[in-house]
């Protein structure tokens, strides 16, 4: 079993969002940066968990992004995972990631590709199915629940209205969110170890990204709260019938 | 030339995101001097013909009832030979579960430029830039499109629904249907009445509810407004409540009008999953909850007093 799970740098949870040159571009003055949580906490996790139970598993590890990437990187396998690959490029949209991506898919031939949900800067929860298409490959969105019996897949999906569960062959792509598996903090063996796993970094392919940033803003800020006293909660219904309307 | 619109439907009953998207894609069609039309695959309980009001012309459907099962890959087939037949520029989703899912397959399918999460209206005076949230709600960005075909996905509650009169001409699509290489083993339907991701108004609780026996009142609440119950990270966590509650930076990321806030401190990880809201209430007993700085308004107090007194004035008001 071969699994390729797909991870980004992004901005810390607690970051300040500002931006620089006109509002084109995110200010990263300051920033600390982790690995996506989705990525790191449901399809890394998981995909540890998978070679747990299966000694024999490879993981390979993939991201799009330049040099300053790599301290994530190795936090990355310090949790686990065999190597990592760095496509060295800075990032554009969705679909110059997922066809970088899908390259490295297919020269490795893998059973199974995991994506976060969506990372958290962008929010576009579309690397993994533009990446299966790509690769002409089945999909499931939004796993919450995810288990293998030889090329036999079970996932639980959350879909409107409820949840789902699925059956389907590898290889597939699959992306993952809260349920999946629980978050793991690395250990000294896992840091130590990081350090001497393969990064190989490799130059991405031609291809025109579809979209492109113009300008960022920021949202209007908030009038401040009108606080009603907690002896008259009645207040608040009268508030929100009369001046919000919404009630 | 033309803007199509993908209807997403569960359990025989078209979405409400679905009609805002309706909506949208009317005043898209019209801004742009296009036409709009409805693609719906598989089966649902209404007459189609009477989403005309939302001012679109044709519903397409392929009425096939294995398609009221989502394959990504199925469906991305159908909508690629439906958007070519049909010579669709724009092609709009709700970005939804269902949206989330097919949209991004589609556009590297068709190599179309997606935004996913828009909030507005694109601008068509220079170009095609259309606004979207990101960074978990604390901010949009404004991005165009260079291709020829263009998708867009709509936050839900993200636009109002527009109706008026008319009527929509529907036509059948005869287009060969693959079969899904993912097979169906069986369905969970979400407890609650009102979906929470289409929701008007949530009441969401926290750990300051101090376990599951006190929910009562928050459902109890919600049901008087219509409202659909959420809670934060913790509580489902604890598994006081199901984790299709939870909302937040790891569970579902919402935009009702109206949350309610009641025992929840706000942290920032709970404030990207609900900071899209128009109005926020925060009930809480601790006036240095960070929740208060996002909040319309607040009270500080305890939520076993507050929350009955709110309840009892909702039905007054009900009432009159």
């Amino acid at each position: 079993m071969k699994i390729l799970v797909c991870i980004s740098k992004t901005p810390d949870t607690t970051a300040k969002v500002a931006f620089k040159d006109n509002n084109t571009k995110f200010a990263s003055e300051g920033v600390q940066w982790i690995i996506n949580p989705y990525d790191e906490w449901y399809s890394l996790v998981r995909a540890i968990e998978l070679k747990e139970k299966d000694p024999s598993t490879i993981i390979h590890l993939v991201t799009v992004a330049l040099a300053d990437a790599d301290p994530i990187i190795r936090k990355a396998l310090a949790l686990g995972g065999d190597e990592a690959i760095r496509i060295n490029a800075d990032s554009h949209d969705s679909y110059y990631i997922a066809a970088q991506l899908a390259e490295i898919a297919k020269q490795g031939s893998y059973d199974l590709i995991f994506t976060g949900k969506e990372t958290i800067d962008y929010n576009g929860s579309a690397i993994g199915g533009m990446l299966a298409e790509m690769l002409g490959l089945p999909y499931i969105s939004l796993a919450t629940k995810f288990d293998l019996s030889g090329t036999t897949a079970t996932a639980i999906r959350e879909i409107e209205g409820g949840e789902e569960t699925d059956e389907l062959s590898l290889p597939a792509v699959v992306s993952c969110q809260k349920g999946v598996a629980e978050q793991r903090i690395p250990n000294m063996k896992g840091i130590m170890g990081a350090r001497t796993k393969p990064l190989k970094v490799v130059e991405p392919i031609a291809i025109d990204p579809l979209t492109s940033v113009v300008s960022f803003e920021l949202p209007p800020q908030k009038a401040g709260v009108k606080l009603v006293p907690a002896d008259n909660p009645e207040e608040l219904v009268r508030l929100l019938h009369e001046e919000a309307k919404l009630i | 030339m033309s803007v199509l619109i993908f209807i997403d439907h569960s359990d025989g009953q078209i979405k409400k995101s679905s009609l805002e998207v309706l909506s949208y894609g009317a005043k898209l069609a019209a801004q742009t001097g296009s036409e709009a039309f409805g693609l719906l695959l598989g089966t649902v309980t209404e007459d189609l013909a009477t989403l005309g009001k939302y001012g679109i012309k044709k519903v397409y459907q392929v009425n096939n009832e294995t398609l009221n099962h989502m394959d990504t890959q199925q469906y991305t087939n159908l909508i690629a030979e439906a958007a070519t037949q049909l010579t669709a520029k724009i092609i709009l989703f709700s970005n939804n579960l269902t949206g989330k899912a097919i949209a991004p397959r589609l556009s590297a399918k068709l190599k179309a430029g997606l935004v996913s999460g828009a909030s507005a209206l694109p601008d068509t005076g220079n170009g095609f830039i259309v606004k979207k949230s990101v960074f978990s709600g604390k901010a949009f960005a404004n991005i165009s499109i260079s291709t020829d075909i263009k998708i867009i996905s709509l936050n839900p509650n993200s636009y109002h629904i527009e109706s008026g009169s008319g009527t929509a001409e529907i036509v059948q699509l005869g287009l060969t249907v693959d079969a899904a290489k993912t097979k169906l083993l069986s369905t969970q339907k979400a407890s609650g009445e009102v979906v929470l991701s289409e929701a008007e108004i949530v009441v969401s609780g926290g750990r300051g509810l101090k376990g599951p026996q006190n929910w009562g009142m928050i459902e109890e609440l919600a049901k008087l407004l219509g409202a659909a119950t959420a809670c934060s990270r913790p509580v489902a966590d604890e598994h006081w409540r199901p984790h299709n509650e939870h909302v937040g930076q790891t569970g579902l990321a919402i935009a009702p009008n109206l949350y309610i806030a009641i025992g929840i401190s706000g942290a920032i990880q709970h404030l990207a999953g609900v900071n899209r809201s128009k109005v926020i209430v925060v009930i809480n007993k601790d006036p240095e909850a960070p929740f208060f700085k996002a909040a319309d308004y607040g009270i500080v107090g305890d939520a076993f007093e507050v929350v009955p007194k709110i309840i009892e004035a909702v039905k007054k008001l009900k009432a009159s």
